[in-house]
């Protein structure tokens, strides 16, 4: 784990770049990382979902799957890869501020 | 105390292991154990894999339910329709109604391969077909029969699914039975998974890699199936690639019982009941827990996660009873034989917080853990008259509990 600046702001991220702090986040920090993925404009439907998982897992302790994203948040998998070409759930997880998603087993 | 209700719902491994615990634990004046399930076919699912290479017959690993469960247990061959939480009550199919004081959700899985575009269209079951099922693995035992070479293709639609390492079994036993017919050569063997490595757990990932590497596997990552198509024999991914396939085995998305989706506040948008990861009660109501692989739990949807699990939810359950509090805790515990291919197996065992690690189980001169070896091959096929005659009675195997043990393995530092 180490602190980084993200957006002037001080974080803390893992080795891929995972904020591990959910509390360290906000609105700017998401659009940076967003950009330096490769969003470089967040609409409305990317935040539904970015707001979604990040709810999520503030109230549960785990981020939804793709799939459970594409039944809950009224996004549908196909939409979510097109809105988060490398993988919705981590993209996601990652603009949202929160740690990889990390599945089941 | 009064004469207690206690439904289960499922007469599968966890299901039937509770009851026969339960029976066990309580007098017949004390309580009434009741397991209801729509079929009279108890499946040892483990056995699955082995019919599709003809090295095991779908006969000897299905018995009747009701004969595993004790005297004193009734079993009830019925659909559910629904539960009515704020009853306390079962309502079957028949319109029966069973009241409860305790409910016990242990009803599995339902395979959904509809939910794949297209997977249940043309080609199913004819070069598309899963071994999860034993109408499926008899119907993919004949289609590789047939088999002369080609593209074979093994893909797991998504998370969470039946015993995680199954489909890596399959592609190292299907590797071995291609060579045993000498058409290992004109065959391409393909492992597509949703995940980024072979496995889910660093350390054991990059075992089964190697092994994959080794037996001349092509390992895609990250492939998250959206469509098939069983006349052209391509599947494709959301993010637009495609794999063709002269065959393909699908392990397909997996669901909770459809009486659970009919239930409102039981289960989740999958189906799958929220569980207390450690005492095994519902947050839906306390008087309701759930067990193996309906739950939610944040772990391998495997047999020997149910049997650990047991332990502790009779433990919860008769403290529930007596209104005291619950103080058994599961901590996660799992371990699985992987069956690797020429009268070999490696042994994986971990829990919420350990991942599988080489060593040895259940202590220092038990058997090798991460390891390929003959002893593993021997324990898995020793299962199998162990989980008829052992666990589903809910006999106590020594030296094997509920808690994982750290004595045997070798401790590895990983960088998180």
């Amino acid at each position: 784990m180490t602190m980084t600046l993200i957006a002037d702001a001080p974080v803390d991220v893992d080795a891929e770049g995972f904020l591990t702090d959910p509390e360290q986040w906000n609105e700017q920090i998401g659009r940076a990382i967003a950009a330096e993925n490769g969003i470089t404009e967040l609409t409305d439907r990317h935040w539904l979902v970015v707001t979604f998982m990040r709810e999520r897992y503030l109230a549960t302790g785990t981020a939804p799957s793709i799939r459970s994203l594409g039944k809950e948040s009224g996004v549908p998998v196909r939409e979510l890869y097109q809105l988060f070409p490398k993988g919705p759930a981590k993209l996601a997880a990652k603009i949202g501020g929160i740690p990889k998603p990390t599945g089941c087993i | 105390m009064t004469r207690k209700q206690i439904v289960i719902l499922g007469g599968g491994t966890g299901g039937t292991m509770a009851a026969n615990r339960l029976r066990r634990r309580f007098h017949a004046d004390e309580a009434e154990i009741h397991v209801v399930d729509r079929d009279d076919r108890h499946v040892y699912q483990p056995g699955l894999l082995f019919v599709p290479f003809g090295l095991a017959h779908v006969e000897e690993v299905v018995r009747p339910r009701r004969r595993q469960l004790r005297d004193g247990v009734v079993f009830h061959e019925r659909e559910v329709d629904s539960i009515v939480l704020d009853r306390d009550e079962v309502l079957l199919h028949d319109g029966t109604v069973l009241p409860y004081d305790v409910l016990v959700v242990a009803s599995g899985v339902r395979l959904q391969p509809e939910e794949t575009e297209g997977l249940t269209g043309p080609g199913w079951n004819e070069r598309m077909f899963t071994f999860y099922s034993p109408q499926g693995a008899v119907l993919l035992n004949e289609a590789l029969e047939r088999f002369e070479g080609g593209r074979l293709v093994v893909n797991l639609v998504d998370m969470p699914i039946k015993c995680p390492v199954a489909p890596l079994e399959f592609v190292f036993l299907a590797d071995w039975y291609l060579r045993e017919r000498r058409i290992r050569s004109k065959t391409e063997l393909v492992y597509a998974t949703p995940l980024d490595g072979a496995f889910t757990k660093p350390i054991a990932s990059e075992h089964l890699a190697g092994l994959l590497a080794e037996k001349e596997i092509e390992l895609v990552t990250e492939f998250n199936a959206g469509e098939v198509d069983g006349v052209g024999g391509t599947l494709g991914s959301y993010d637009g690639r495609e794999l063709g396939f002269d065959l393909l085995v699908t392990i397909p998305l997996h669901g909770g019982a459809a009486y659970v989706g009919r239930s409102p506040g039981l289960g989740d948008a999958l189906g799958f009941v929220p569980t207390d990861k450690q005492t095994l009660q519902t947050p839906v109501k306390p008087n309701v827990f759930a067990l193996g692989d309906a739950t939610d739990l944040p772990t391998s949807k495997a047999g020997s996660v149910t049997h650990f699990e047991a332990e502790v939810l009779v433990e919860n359950i008769a403290r529930y009873l007596a209104d005291e509090e619950l103080d058994a805790a599961y901590d996660g515990h799992a371990n699985c034989f992987i069956e690797t291919g020429f009268h070999k197996a490696l042994l994986i065992d971990f829990n919420y917080e350990t991942e599988p690690l080489p060593g040895r189980f259940p202590s220092a001169f038990g058997l090798p853990l991460l390891r390929q070896s003959r002893l593993n091959h021997v324990g898995k096929l020793m299962f199998q008259w162990i989980y008829w005659h052992a666990l589903l009675p809910g006999r106590e195997i020594p030296g094997i509990g509920p808690t994982m043990p750290m004595r045997g393995k070798k401790a590895i530092p990983i960088d998180v």
